[in-house]
């Protein structure tokens, strides 16, 4: 990583990473979120897992705010951001973000998706940027790709440059939705040994995911989420193992 | 009578080569070719004409399509973002702009702003008389590139604007570096279509009147033919535009191509 990267200065510096507090959120007539409240603090690492149309994907795309919520507060690090003064823009370099489909920017080599909000953003030199992107991507073991465009790569690949295109940033946290779904099964092991990685080196993850075995290995805490709300929640090895609500129960017979 | 279908589709093909051999040949034979040569081919107007026809004209032709084409992609671009614009106004203004100027004739858009906007307003447009009949190629170019651009910029997936914004750039920054590039490839081929369309459209800014170092080709060729009484440079003109159109296709053809392989 790169060595002159002045920390950010944390206004609150033993808030938690992200509070989620009473998140309401409605398209048009049909509530996805009911009145979700959770607590990541730094370095931990939440699963959220339950069925498609649970509202776990919007959950997670409101931390950001892709999603703008309907009611509710979201502290990262301690501010409100969803207070209009808040400078959104400046709040999202702080927090990571891997999709599902990627999303790397195909006109653009490896190298440039991951330079190009280095220098926007940050105004770091390309000089610079390039050192941090070359960094981050010896780190997801793709350091050998860097000229390549992301049409050339296979999907395992894209999703391990989109994880350093946001290491890239130097987040304070990183989100991730559904990032080995769209993926061929062989293909997801290299993904999920990227992410297990940095969650060993304390990154602070939040993580809506179908992959049971991720959250009871690297998990510090499992969700459940089912029809907008939070149904139950705990240490993953516990919930996985041991579930106690009938809906949990129904869900993970069907999964595991 | 029975005909296998294979022979049978022999036969038609045979009688269409047949066919179209003997309209040609028909055409070539009744032509007086000494009339064609004496009216078209004469080489000494030909030799005549240079290098007027290429340091002026083309040179005129070619200098008009690139101002048109610069404007209107520039306002284009304005338009394009102002019909996807959250805010009523001014997608209202960009949808009735693009109705107003593709539904009415260019020559009519040049003639109202050569002849009707200085004397309704008092406005004197510069670079007279050849600058108003730009002012109004723009004003149409706009509009149908604003269209063209619209449609690009709404291929472009949604993730990638919000990978963009989710990497902490603005909405500007995200258009500008993300959305656009990506938005442009897609516009290449109508584009050059309305690259092609701009130079012949030039053709019409003789309205608003010209002047002998101001012609383009159209008007050229026009003048030196009713000069000479004969139409030798009417086929030298169209050569020309042929010269720079044909090249310009293969181009973005190639350069379609080229970056389709990037994708």
């Amino acid at each position: 990583m790169s060595t002159d990267e002045t920390p950010r200065e944390r206004v609150h510096p033993d808030a938690p990473a992200i509070e989620i507090r009473d998140l309401h959120k409605s398209f048009g007539d049909h509530e996805v979120l009911k009145g979700i409240s959770l607590t990541v603090r730094p370095g931990e690492v939440v699963c959220v897992i339950g069925p498609s149309g649970s509202g776990k994907s919007t959950l997670l795309r409101s931390v950001n705010l892709l999603e703008e919520p309907t009611s509710g507060q979201i502290l990262i690090e301690g501010i409100d951001i969803l207070d209009p003064e808040v400078d959104v823009d400046r709040v999202r370099t702080r927090i990571g973000m891997v999709f599902q489909q990627f999303n790397l920017f195909p006109h653009m080599t490896v190298l440039g998706n991951l330079c190009l909000a280095q220098q926007r953003v940050l105004g770091r030199s390309r000089a610079e940027a390039e050192q941090v992107a070359r960094d981050n991507l010896v780190k997801v073991g793709l350091a050998d790709r860097e000229d390549a465009y992301p049409a050339h790569l296979s999907g395992g690949q894209q999703q391990r440059v989109a994880i350093a295109r946001s290491l890239s940033m130097n987040p304070d946290m990183m989100l991730f939705d559904e990032p080995t779904s769209a993926l061929d099964p062989e293909l997801v092991g290299d993904v999920l040994e990227v992410m297990r990685t940095l969650a060993h080196e304390g990154m602070t993850m939040m993580v809506v995911t179908h992959e049971m075995g991720f959250a009871r290995e690297v998990g510090s805490r499992l969700i459940f989420m089912d029809d907008g709300l939070v149904v139950e929640e705990g240490d993953p090895r516990e919930v996985l193992a041991n579930p106690q609500e009938p809906r949990t129960q129904a869900f993970l017979s069907k999964v595991l | 009578m029975a005909m296998r279908r294979s022979t049978r589709r022999r036969v038609v093909r045979l009688a269409l080569y047949a066919l179209f051999v003997a309209v040609i040949a028909v055409a070539l034979l009744t032509t007086d070719w000494q009339r064609v040569e004496s009216q078209f081919l004469r080489w000494d107007i030909a030799a005549d004409q240079f290098p007027e026809i290429v340091t002026i004209a083309l040179r005129n032709t070619l200098l008009f399509t690139l101002i048109a084409f610069a404007g209107g992609l520039f306002l284009g671009i304005l338009l394009a973002l102002m019909k996807l614009s959250s805010i009523g106004p001014y997608r209202w203004f960009a949808t009735g702009y693009i109705e107003l100027f593709r539904g009415v004739p260019a020559l009519l858009t040049i003639f109202a702003i050569g002849y009707m906007l200085p004397i309704a307003l008092g406005i004197q447009v510069p670079f007279r008389p050849v600058g108003s009949g730009l002012l109004g190629l723009i004003l149409v170019a706009g509009a149908y590139m604003a269209e063209v651009i619209r449609a690009g910029i709404q291929a472009v997936p949604k993730g990638q604007t919000e990978a963009s914004r989710s990497l902490g750039m603005s909405s500007f920054r995200t258009m500008m570096f993300v959305v656009l590039p990506q938005g442009f490839r897609i516009t290449i081929p109508p584009m050059t279509n309305e690259f092609v369309l701009l130079l012949k459209d030039t053709s019409l800014l003789f309205i608003v009147g010209t002047t002998p170092f101001l012609k383009e080709l159209t008007v050229f060729a026009r003048d030196e033919a009713s000069r000479t009484g004969n139409s030798t440079v009417l086929l030298m003109a169209a050569m020309l535009y042929l010269v720079v159109t044909i090249p310009l296709t293969r181009f973005a053809a190639y350069l379609e191509r080229r970056l389709a392989r990037s994708r």
